[in-house]
């Protein structure tokens, strides 16, 4: 079946598009590529679109939607529904493909029903069957993978970063057609009116970053000297994340150790875990490092390619049969001579 | 004006996390195996959500709790045994399908129904919780569209902190890409949270707490209405385990400063 495929993304602080949205923009040519007769528009949304929309001029779209102002400049949910709304009626589209990231998991869903369509979050590749879209997602916080296809449009559809290579292509003048939905007080009620972002140097959280450093409870345990030793974990942790500009992952247990009354790395927050009840990040490279194997946490590497892990227990379940590598070592000693030998 | 919030908590039951899950092909679509067998918990966004407004609503006299459920009806009253020892709430059960494998639609359709029947609810003091996403579907879509069905345009997901204001609006923290969170302003009720972790522990058991809960918890579990989802229009072709097991090569007696280095040239950032 032809489909008429509506790319949704937001202009960054920069005035461009982000990386996940380039991606996305992949897909839905990939899609338009896949399905015969189908055809595809970008849509922007943000407080100056043209930039971004040049950005993107020769990308093949046969229209260029935008919703701008001030109004669009932050994310906010009512202001967002009513632009994505105009903007998928405006383009009569019936599948919308848009980048996952916090602003339209936020927003989608609740026009997919505005829509009367249906929406799937999350999802980390698709498939054409016999013409037809098939999307694969998982369930059960990544313990289980489907692949599903629906029949109601239009069908929304909120891809997480990694699937594809963002799009590249040469910039130009788009010709952008201007959509102006009717902004009413009432979808002023809520107002953006800050970001809240770890100090510079306890940044730890890095979605972009190569490497994803998963520090386990065993950080904080006795050593063989009989005593903890946080402080030397956090500064060698610290040091290790600086170095590599890596990202920092932890298991719940290492987290939630604060509630319980035991020492903690300083520097974590629920943010940093990943797992059942945490993220699950898509990076190139993973180390964990003093980490117990519960299926919980280890669900948080799956979407991991390489995988190595550094633990005292030969037969820890986070690394067996889920790591490439497992160096059967204490973390504090091979740390220490690591942060000494990066640059 | 009447003091205090409404607070309405979605949040169903999903199986205990340490559990192994398999999937199994039904001509109704997928389902766990043996899924009536395994232990549940109240999902743990939808706990953080509960926690959250028992607090909240403590901190302001006249406000009060309800946890509005679907979940099959026998095991949604083994798990309130033990969720109604933590905080004060009232149960509005539905019966049906716990599954991850239903449609966020149709569960909102549902929810936002029973929300609609909660007697003399007050949109100027109204506040609908739940997990930004459960660990079951995590979709993180249920809750958008209970509030889209409720008229609730004022909407914050992946929500870590909500305060109260003096002059009675609300500070909410979104979580954003990096670390990060939104702050944004909402001047008042009616608004929709998915909450994301919080930062409350979880509260310690109180058998008082729990004896008061379980009075109405279950009347409430007895005459749960019983509710389909028929998954109209979505079809799986297949559900599968991942692929898991890789070939671990376990590296013993290695000296840290090999270790070291190994990794250094891994990573591509040595000297």
């Amino acid at each position: 079946m032809a489909e008429y495929i509506l790319l949704v993304a937001d202009v960054e602080n920069s005035g461009l598009l982000s990386k996940s949205s380039l991606e996305a923009l992949s897909a839905a040519k990939r899609l338009v590529e896949s399905i015969p007769a189908s055809r595809f528009a970008v849509a922007l949304v943000g407080e100056k679109v043209e930039a971004a929309m040049d950005q993107v001029a020769t990308c093949g779209a046969d229209r260029f939607l935008a919703v701008e102002g001030a109004d669009f400049a932050q994310s906010r949910y009512g202001t967002d529904a009513l632009a994505v709304e105009a903007l998928v009626k405006a383009a009569q589209a019936t599948v919308v493909v848009a980048p996952a990231n916090s602003r339209w998991n936020r927003v989608l869903p609740g026009v997919a029903h505005r829509l009367n369509g249906r929406v799937d979050t999350h999802v980390t590749s698709f498939t054409i069957a016999g013409g037809n879209l098939e999307i694969n997602r998982w369930y059960y916080r990544q313990r289980m993978e489907a692949t599903l296809k629906r029949a109601q449009r239009p069908w929304v559809v909120l891809l997480e970063s990694g699937f594809l290579a963002a799009w590249i292509g040469a910039s130009g003048k788009a010709p952008i057609e201007k959509i102006n939905p009717a902004i009413t007080d009432s979808l002023r009620r809520t107002s953006a009116i800050g970001i809240k972002a770890p100090v510079s140097d306890q940044q730890t959280i890095r979605p972009e970053a190569e490497l994803l450093f998963v520090a386990g409870a065993g950080w904080t345990k006795k050593q063989p000297d009989g005593q903890t030793h946080v402080p030397d974990a956090e500064k060698l942790i610290l040091g290790f994340i600086r170095k590599t500009r890596s990202s920092l992952g932890s298991s719940k247990s290492l987290v939630d150790l604060g509630g319980e009354g035991q020492a903690i790395l300083s520097f974590l927050s629920h943010l940093n875990q990943i797992g059942q009840t945490g993220a699950t990040p898509r990076h190139a490279k993973g180390l964990s490092t003093c980490c117990h194997g519960e299926e919980p946490h280890t669900v948080g590497w799956r979407f991991i390619s390489e995988r190595r892990a550094i633990n005292l227990d030969p037969n820890c379940g986070w690394a067996r049969g889920k790591a490439d590598v497992l160096y059967v070592a204490d973390a504090f000693k091979v740390i220490t001579l690591l942060n000494e030998m990066l640059k | 004006m009447t003091p205090g919030y409404q607070i309405v908590v979605c949040g169903s039951i999903v199986p205990d996390p340490l559990q192994t899950l398999e999937p199994q092909t039904t001509p109704a679509g997928p389902v766990l195996k043996s899924e009536m067998m395994l232990p549940m918990v109240l999902d743990p966004w939808a706990s953080h959500a509960l926690y959250e407004a028992a607090h909240l609503a403590s901190k302001n006299a006249g406000s009060k709790v309800w946890l509005v459920s679907l979940a099959p009806k026998a095991k949604l009253q083994q798990v309130m045994m033990t969720v109604a020892q933590k905080v004060p709430f009232e149960l509005f059960a539905l019966d049906g399908s716990a599954s991850g494998f239903t449609d966020a639609v149709e569960t909102a359709a549902i929810l936002a129904e029973a929300i609609q029947t909660i007697p003399a609810l007050d949109r100027s003091r109204l506040l609908v919780f739940g997990g930004w996403e459960s660990a079951s579907r995590g979709s993180g879509s249920t809750m958008q569209i209970v509030g889209e069905r409720l008229g609730i345009l004022d909407q914050f997901q992946g929500v870590d902190q909500l305060t109260v204001q003096p002059d009675g609006a609300f500070e909410i923290l979104e979580r954003m890409e990096g670390g990060k969170h939104q702050i944004s302003r909402c001047v008042a009720p009616p608004l929709l949270i998915g909450w994301a972790t919080g930062n409350l522990p979880e509260p310690k058991n109180n058998p008082q707490v729990g004896m008061a809960n379980m009075r109405g918890i279950m009347p409430a579990v007895q005459k749960a209405k019983p509710v389909k989802m028929p998954g109209e229009g979505m079809s799986f072709a297949q559900v599968s385990l991942p692929k898991q097991l890789r070939e671990t090569k376990i590296v013993k007696d290695l000296p840290p400063e090999a270790i070291a280095k190994e990794i250094a040239a891994w990573l591509g950032n040595a000297h």
